[in-house]
């Protein structure tokens, strides 16, 4: 119960603090224009003549590689510079409690943000018939993928009290797990790794997950290596912020 | 009661607090006094279970603070340094969230911020946002945030620093009132705070405990203590003889004088009180004694005294 009031509360002040910024509004339109830019534009959605959404999420792990990260920056590094964390741990709650609360309420201002181009499916039922269990599948894979990006971005946040720091390092993390299954790099990293590691590498990345449940393929599998991935990284934050505080 | 047993804290290799042990109960308002960089915050945080000692233990009321720093809290208010605070919220906002991590909802928290907000006199900024207000409300809104719960202890890390004199007062009138039905403890290296506001003090030099004893009796240590300064009517060079003669007087001093008055300062040997052998000795010559004062020793410079010593044997270490 406590736990719950306390996430819910640091989930509400997040909420506002997004909103009494300009982050979240150059976020959604940044977001809304580049979502809609590369699918009816580069994506050609008009040309290719049917009536599905692949062209739209094909791009989301590029968008939430940058703007994910840019949500996720201040989280953490902006209490340490303000001194808030401070006062944050010492008011009787304990990091998890922040960090869920944190997580949700970075989390639903994505969600807010994906429910936003709801444009995009109405477009593709008006010109046709599209299968809504893959929209819908489709949706479900991009809301996890951003979650996973934004647990990375909360523990580089954690890591560090620059925005600056935190928003690089949380690119790079996220470009080494979109690359990680990518067919080029796995055939260069064939040439002088073993296959084992060449497997394990492959067997981090975001994309064959994305891309299987994108295609409407409801795996457990792939429910499960985004849930453990977001889990870890989560976990990690807690150890980060822990060791500072000691707890 | 706060207690503090053997606490040590290590960043790297560097010993910021060493084996500081003390204790405080109810109705004290302890000073920590101690130069920047002596070990006071650190001190402090450790106490307000924000950083894990190295070694030793702090419990409050019987809590551990280091095993169970959440339920320790809950009895803790604490004023950090600087006073962080959510600058794009707005006090009533602010204080609002803070009563919903302390665990009040609803009807609740908004009776204790509304409570909050008359006491600590933000009432009339309530709507305004953090980042418009002037120091002293700073001050104020971080106090009433340490608070809202009405803690039994409170912890104020120098909470006037960078105040006007009359901001400063406010918040020692604030402070003064709570002091009988709390534990304070407040950390300052302003001394006149520590001889208006507090029952106790102890200094920290370098990591340790270098002293902890009430105000009056740190005092005592000073080199003035005692020193009696007389006004009397008296030939100069006679008074300044006679009072020489007196047997706890290590050396007369000349402030002032003309042909009728003179004002001389007699300096104890070993902080003796100079009193009786100063009116005796008038008496015996029959001058007429204007004024006497005996110096109740100055915080200033025990304060110096101790921690200086510490600076000159780290040196010659």
């Amino acid at each position: 119960m406590e736990f719950c009031a306390h996430a819910r509360a640091i989930a509400k002040r997040e909420w506002n603090a997004y909103f009494h910024s300009p982050v979240a509004y150059v976020f959604i339109v940044i977001f809304l224009a580049l979502a809609g830019f590369f699918t009816f534009s580069v994506g050609g959605f008009y040309e290719a003549g049917q009536a599905d959404l692949r062209g739209f999420f094909f791009w989301h792990p590029w968008l939430y590689l940058i703007l994910v990260p840019a949500v996720a920056m201040r989280l953490w590094a902006e209490e340490r510079r303000q001194g808030t964390l401070e006062m944050l741990f010492t008011s009787a709650i304990t990091p998890a409690q922040a960090i869920a609360g944190k997580m949700a309420a970075a989390w639903g201002f994505l969600a807010l943000a994906l429910a936003l181009t709801f444009p995009v499916p109405l477009t593709a039922a008006w010109l046709g018939q599209p299968d809504w269990g893959v929209v819908v599948s489709g949706y479900l894979a991009s809301l996890l993928l951003a979650g996973a990006y934004l647990a990375l971005g909360m523990f580089t946040s954690a890591l560090t009290r620059n925005q600056v720091v935190s928003f690089v390092l949380a690119v790079v993390g996220g470009l080494f797990l979109i690359l990680a299954g990518f067919q080029p790099v796995t055939e260069l990293l064939a040439r002088w790794a073993p296959a084992w590691v060449v497997d394990g590498v492959a067997a981090f990345g975001f994309m064959p997950h994305y891309e299987a449940m994108q295609r409407g393929v409801l795996d457990l599998r792939d429910f499960l290596y985004f849930g453990s991935a977001t889990g870890f990284m989560l976990f990690l934050t807690q150890l980060v912020l822990a060791n500072r505080t000691g707890r | 009661m706060i207690k503090v047993e053997h606490l040590v804290k290590k960043f790297g290799l560097r010993t910021a607090v060493d084996d500081v042990s003390f204790e405080v109960e109810q109705g004290t308002v302890l000073g920590v006094l101690g130069p920047n960089g002596a070990g006071k915050t650190t001190t402090i945080r450790m106490i307000a279970g924000y950083l894990p000692p190295t070694a030793g233990t702090v419990s409050v009321n019987g809590i551990d603070v280091v095993a169970d720093p959440v339920t320790a809290q809950k009895q803790i208010g604490y004023m950090p340094e600087n006073t962080p605070l959510y600058d794009e919220m707005t006090v009533a906002g602010f204080l609002g969230f803070l009563a919903e991590l302390r665990g009040f909802a609803g009807k609740e928290r908004d009776r204790r911020v509304d409570a909050i907000l008359e006491k600590c006199m933000l009432a009339k900024v309530r709507h305004q946002t953090i980042d418009t207000l002037s120091k002293g409300y700073r001050r104020r809104t971080s106090l009433a945030q340490a608070l809202l719960h009405d803690p039994a202890v409170l912890l104020l890390d120098e909470p006037t620093e960078g105040l006007d004199p009359n901001q400063k007062q406010v918040v020692r009138e604030m402070i003064h009132a709570m002091a009988q039905e709390k534990i304070i403890l407040l950390s300052t290296h302003v001394l006149e705070e520590v001889e208006a506001l507090c029952s106790r003090a102890v200094i920290i030099s370098e990591g340790r405990l270098k002293a902890d004893s009430a105000p009056a009796d740190l005092k005592k240590r000073s080199a003035s203590y005692n020193a009696l300064t007389v006004e009397l009517l008296a030939p100069r060079a006679e008074a300044l003889q006679a009072f020489g003669r007196i047997p706890d007087v290590e050396r007369v001093e000349f402030i002032a004088g003309d042909d009728r008055k003179q004002v001389l300062r007699l300096v104890p040997r070993d902080r003796q009180s100079l009193a009786v052998g100063a009116v005796e000795t008038a008496a015996q010559h029959k001058w007429l004694v204007t004024e006497m004062r005996s110096d109740p020793g100055r915080l200033d410079e025990v304060f110096r005294q101790i921690t200086t010593t510490a600076d000159v044997a780290k040196q010659s270490a």
